[in-house]
């Protein structure tokens, strides 16, 4: 097994893979365009070992105006992963599905489509509700839904919810006459 | 019993498609009376406290600290607790921690099957105020709004001494005819629906799952 910086340097001869970053000895992440993804993710699961899909998951970089969709692969003969960024447009975001390369992906697609909107065609039962039933809102792990409001407003909010700090609170409840400085003289 | 307070019509079920209608009753329940001679009933609310069985249905995080109570350290059938595992042959249900939106509808669906005399036992904090979910966007946040609660255990999470004393809280509100959630709920019966129906937008079961 090569070294995962020379493996894709090799693989940089075909693909446009920029801003490889050796995260940890056994986890190296590196960004590849949109287009090249998906054919990119086929070669190393077929000629670099790279055969385990970990997870697919989405960073939403609202300010950037992207999202950044993270494959992590992994390899199980060079105990390495994989994790590789490719960028979409956040508006109307849409990739290449890749059901076919691992059916589980699928799933993790369903996911992606319900919490940030980002279409796959062609992926199984892309439409149908995942984790949220009955759904009228934008998807709600894009950065622009207010989570916060949007629970005040559905669900209300139970008066009296406070806060103590339970060092202090404890120490009123056991020593109520305890005071950490000391007694002035005569008390 | 005031028949006219009860006599609202039958329920629309206006979630369920035109021949599944057909299929499901559109009866109301019905409030449950007390025993005429108060030493009967009485000495049925004993009975009842006596042979609390959960329905083993884990709806949160607290689910976890079920099962403890079943082994040999806490021993909850010395207490006649036990698990069942249908909500058909359950008394008590023990919402473990967070219900999210689409838990509870299964928890209204489990809830409305099962055979009264039947009582909520809320775990935790998140059934209360959210608890560290209160921002969450599929976090129920009141949740007696959805169901009435005969009990509430704070904690995040709570132990499993806790939940035994709220076992026996539980008892000793039963024995005294107290745990009365459930007439609750049909005395209510439109305004805890309404808030259901509020929340949950997918609504394709009956109005009430007999």
């Amino acid at each position: 097994m090569a070294n995962p910086i020379e493996l894709l340097q090799r693989f940089g001869k075909n693909f446009a893979i920029s801003e490889i970053h050796e995260q940890k000895a056994d986890l190296t992440f590196f960004k590849v365009p949109k287009e090249q993804a998906v054919r990119l993710l086929r070669e190393l699961r077929d000629d670099a070992g790279y055969t385990h899909l970990a997870f697919l998951t989405n960073i939403d970089w609202i300010e950037k105006g992207i999202f950044t969709l993270t494959y992590m692969l992994h390899n199980y003969d060079a105990r390495h992963s994989l994790g590789m960024h490719v960028d979409l447009e956040r508006d109307n975001a849409e990739m290449q599905s890749i059901h076919g390369l691992w059916a589980q992906a699928a799933t993790y697609q369903r996911e992606l489509r319900e919490m940030y909107g980002i279409r796959f065609p062609g992926s199984p039962r892309l439409d149908e509700d995942f984790c949220l039933e009955g759904w009228d809102q934008i998807p709600p792990m894009r950065k622009e839904f207010d989570t916060a409001a949007f629970s005040l407003e559905r669900f209300y909010s139970r008066e009296g919810r406070g806060t103590e700090d339970p060092r202090e609170h404890m120490k009123g409840l056991l020593y109520p006459t305890h005071t950490d400085e000391p007694s002035s003289g005569g008390q | 019993m005031d028949t006219q307070k009860y006599a609202l019509g039958p329920l629309l079920n206006e979630g369920l498609s035109a021949e599944d209608r057909d299929l499901f009753s559109d009866a109301r329940p019905v409030p449950y009376e007390p025993y005429p001679v108060a030493v009967v009933e009485k000495f049925v609310n004993w009975v009842r406290a006596n042979s609390l069985w959960l329905l083993a249905f884990g709806t949160g995080c607290g689910a976890v600290e079920l099962n403890p109570l079943m082994t040999a350290r806490f021993d909850a059938y010395r207490m006649g607790v036990q698990m069942r595992p249908t909500p058909r042959q359950s008394s008590v249900f023990i919402i473990g921690g967070y219900a999210s939106v689409k838990t509870l509808k299964r928890i209204i669906r489990s809830y409305e099957q099962m055979q009264g005399p039947k009582f909520v036992v809320c775990l935790g904090i998140c059934p209360i105020n959210g608890g560290m979910y209160w921002d969450s966007y599929n976090t129920v946040n009141k949740f007696d709004e959805y169901l009435p609660v005969d009990l509430y255990i704070t904690g995040c999470m709570p132990r499993p001494e806790v939940l035994m004393a709220g076992v026996l809280e539980l008892k000793k509100k039963i024995m005294e005819g107290r745990a009365d959630g459930a007439n609750r709920y049909v005395e209510n019966f439109d305004w805890y629906k309404a808030n259901q129906k509020r929340v949950i937008k997918d609504w394709n079961m009956p109005d009430y799952n007999w």
